[in-house]
């Protein structure tokens, strides 16, 4: 099929779907108008049932629970898949199959100092940000999801400034799989432990606490947070640190780790 | 206008589609990819969202004050992790498929060989 014969089909094929749409989108009751039940009935009840001030939270590691182990799990089989699909050619030396010489031996510039300055500067703030995100889900619009990926971003300023040794000692592979087998593992196994309990699973079995949205309130809701924190960054760190060994790899640069 | 957020998803859809039709680098497919992906969070937050609502937060309103809707915020929450996800899984894909056949274009990778 030629390139212009492809156009066509595209735009046949567009055309109906934009059609399709359309009709669809006739039968929403409008920008603004949401009628859905299940926000207002969640939002009048999350703090009797789980003194969480943060409803979307609560929703994700309380109403919806369930499916969120499911997500957390889709995050972990990516990051072990690409390690499954980057590692395969890693023994190999490179120029044994480096079809683009040109990029290899084209000039880089050096890190400049203003960024190495900034991004180590940016180190501690933007983990300590991290943190706080990861462990304040119940309080406030944060999370787990966001607090690791954050969380994550500190370990790659670290590269950004150029120290690629120190960088290397931050992410030994060990720990971080580690790390990454706690989070994911810990999320299911706060569920099966209210199972143990004769619960539901994952049953919110902890003290709520007394004062709504408080870092000691909400029970299971801000430790499954925290696990999914630990989980998202350790899941980063490696899912980047793959790309970027490729690119070192590339470049003819080899820590002590890579062989 | 009560229809212009989801126009505006129509839009993405069909421009994103476009890209990963005509793209002749994987790296632009992938991208492009990513913005058929993100329509979704604006479908997702436009069918959420309450003229005059509040977020769902309840520091100072009251449980029965008018919020935008938040499942739609969680499951948004949901589609970005997952975005993340494959996106990082298809561009170790590129980088194998470059390291294999000596090229990003997808119209020369037509042969897959074993």
């Amino acid at each position: 099929m030629t390139p212009r014969q492809r156009l066509w089909l595209f735009a046949l094929g567009a055309a109906g779907l934009v059609a399709c749409y359309l009709w669809a989108f006739a039968g929403l009751p409008g920008f603004g108008n949401y009628p859905g039940p299940y926000g207002p009935a969640i939002m009048s009840r999350v703090i009797a049932q789980t003194n969480a001030t943060g409803a979307v939270s609560a929703i994700n590691f309380e109403y919806r629970g369930f499916d969120t182990v499911g997500e957390e799990f889709i995050l972990f089989t990516a990051a072990a898949g690409m390690s499954v699909v980057l590692r395969r050619l890693r023994g190999e030396r490179e120029g044994q199959s480096s079809p683009a010489p040109e990029a290899a031996s084209r000039e880089r510039p050096a890190t400049s100092s203003s960024v190495r300055v900034v991004s180590l500067l940016l180190v501690g703030p933007t983990a300590v940000i991290g943190w706080w995100l990861a462990t304040h889900a119940q309080t406030n619009p944060s999370g787990g999801f966001q607090g690791g990926v954050i969380l994550a971003t500190a370990f790659f300023l670290v590269y950004l400034s150029g120290e690629f040794i120190v960088f290397r000692r931050l992410r030994p592979d060990a720990v971080l799989d580690v790390a990454e087998a706690v989070g994911a593992g810990g999320f299911a196994a706060v569920g099966v432990t209210a199972l143990a309990l004769s619960l539901p699973y994952l049953y919110n079995y902890l003290p709520l606490g007394t004062i709504p949205g408080a870092v000691s309130s909400s029970g299971t809701i801000a430790l499954i947070s925290f696990l999914v924190g630990i989980e998202v960054a350790a899941a980063f760190v490696l899912i980047i640190g793959e790309l970027l060994d490729q690119t070192l790899l590339r470049r003819g640069v080899h820590g002590e780790g890579s062989s | 206008m009560q229809v212009f957020p989801f126009l505006v998803v129509a839009w993405i859809v069909i421009v994103g589609l476009y890209g990963v039709i005509t793209s002749r680098d994987l790296i632009h497919q992938i991208v492009c990819l990513i913005v058929v992906q993100s329509s979704t969070y604006v479908l997702l937050l436009g069918v959420g969202y309450v003229t005059g609502g509040a977020a769902p937060y309840l520091f100072d309103i009251s449980a029965h004050a008018k919020t935008v809707d938040p499942v739609v915020q969680a499951l948004a929450l949901t589609d970005v992790v997952v975005e993340a996800a494959v996106t990082a899984l298809l561009l170790s894909f590129a980088v194998q498929a470059h390291k294999r056949f000596g090229t990003l274009d997808p119209h020369e990778l037509v042969s897959l060989k074993g």
